[in-house]
């Protein structure tokens, strides 16, 4: 007998640089323990998944992360009102920190569970902190430093050498071939994402990443290497295979042990001709393609709303190799009603 | 010159390493030649398997297998471990 659960999903935008949402209601679907009633939080109405009504039972609009953690907090209440909410799962970058915040009220208040990494955890895998983070914990990071000007531009040349990676601190990552290049994308991303930039030391080999989830005392409870096939022209995979690729396993391992991390997350790392690792980036959250892993024989969203829950979650101990995902698009039609009424009354 | 352990290999030569994520195709030949490897053949014991099989000279298959061999541990499908 399944328990019957209802869990609020953000990440609805199934678009071509998707947010995780979608992936994460397939596998909590595929549940072998809970039968779940999925509420979608969006932020935009042309997100697709406000209009996939075989995964997504109801949704509900939710405030920008900007509009703080009133307005946020606000709306979860009303929204909790109507559905009887037992777990959130954020799937955001920007919008973690609002939820973090609003995490221990959510669960005295209303006894909706969520499992987030905590603000010290959040805050030192930050890009911004990475390269710290590594020394910290043992992992090859690339040297990086953060920009607030354009005018560092030349210290900033002598430091680095050409090409070098200009990123956002939240998204976004270009490969700069000179200063003028450094100048361009520094403006363009400081325009969408804000201040700082990070500039990363360019490593040359191929992506590879890990999707995982950490119980908060240290235990890896599931970690799935997949290597990237197809990659658009936003540097999202489009398709990818797991990997037999132990040594990716256990430093992904010793991360989540080190660091004790708290929730899903992804390890994005450059493997180098000489079987070298550094690693890029930490997304606090599940990657876009972590229904991988739960095709790979390691449901991790279902492991995480366990972990939300109490309950005792045992690592997962083998998963498929050479299990492949491939994207694809897929038109829906809807009717202008729906659109109609995520715009207007901001329900669906 | 090894072929890796954990590198699958099909009976249509569809070759994968699941450490890399690559996967390649071979011809018969390539098949035949990796399959001497994996049961750990020498050089010597595949050369004249070949030579005695199929119509080609010693020159032409050691100009081959070194070609052949050479893109298989770029490809790091085997090294070069005697």
């Amino acid at each position: 007998m399944k328990q019957k659960i209802t869990v609020a999903v953000s990440g609805l935008n199934n678009i071509d640089s998707p947010g995780p949402g979608i992936p994460v209601i397939r596998a909590l679907k595929e549940s072998k323990d809970f039968d779940v009633r999925i509420i979608g939080l969006s932020y935009e109405t042309l997100e697709p998944g406000l209009y996939m009504h075989d995964l997504v039972d109801k949704s509900y609009q939710i405030p920008f992360p900007g509009a703080g953690i009133d307005s946020l907090l606000e709306r979860i209440y009303y929204i909790h009102n109507q559905e009887k909410l037992d777990v959130i799962i954020p799937n955001f970058d920007a919008e973690l920190a609002n939820f973090m915040k609003i995490e221990p009220l959510l669960k005295s208040d209303l006894g909706i569970s969520m499992f987030l990494p905590t603000q010290e955890q959040f805050d030192e895998r930050h890009k911004a902190n990475l390269f710290e983070f590594g020394e910290k914990h043992g992992v090859d990071v690339p040297f990086s430093k953060m920009m607030f000007n354009t005018s560092e531009i030349p210290v900033i040349s002598k430091e680095f050498s050409y090409p070098m990676v200009v990123k956002g601190k939240f998204y976004d990552a270009y490969i700069a071939y000179n200063a003028e290049q450094v100048a361009n994308y520094f403006n363009k991303i400081s325009a969408k994402w804000g201040l700082p930039i990070i500039i990363q030391e360019y490593v040359f080999g191929s992506e590879v990443n890990v999707t995982a989830l950490g119980d908060g005392n240290g235990n890896a409870i599931s970690a799935v290497p997949m290597r990237k096939l197809f990659i658009t022209d936003k540097g999202k995979a489009w398709a990818g295979i797991s990997l037999d690729d132990e040594e990716l396993v256990n430093i992904a391992n010793r991360v989540i042990s080190s660091s004790k991390w708290r929730g899903g997350m992804e390890l994005e790392f450059i493997k180098t001709a000489e079987n070298k690792y550094y690693l890029l980036e930490i997304n606090p959250r599940f990657p876009a393609w972590v229904y991988l892993a739960a095709g790979c024989g390691q449901n991790q969203p279902e492991a995480l709303v366990k972990l939300a829950l109490g309950q005792n979650v045992p690592p997962y101990k083998a998963y498929d190799i050479g299990k492949m995902f491939i994207r694809y698009s897929f038109d829906m039609i809807v009717d202008l009603k729906e659109f109609e009424q995520i715009s207007t009354i901001g329900e669906l | 010159m090894k072929i890796k352990k954990n590198v699958a290999i099909s009976e249509s030569g569809f070759i994968f390493n699941p450490t890399t994520g690559d996967s390649f195709s071979t011809n018969p030949i390539g098949l035949e030649i990796i399959r001497m490897l994996k049961d750990d053949k020498s050089k010597d014991e595949i050369r004249k398997s070949i030579l005695s099989k199929y119509n080609t000279d010693e020159s032409t298959f050691e100009k081959d297998y070194y070609d052949f061999v050479m893109m298989l541990q770029t490809n790091q499908v085997a090294d070069d471990s005697e």
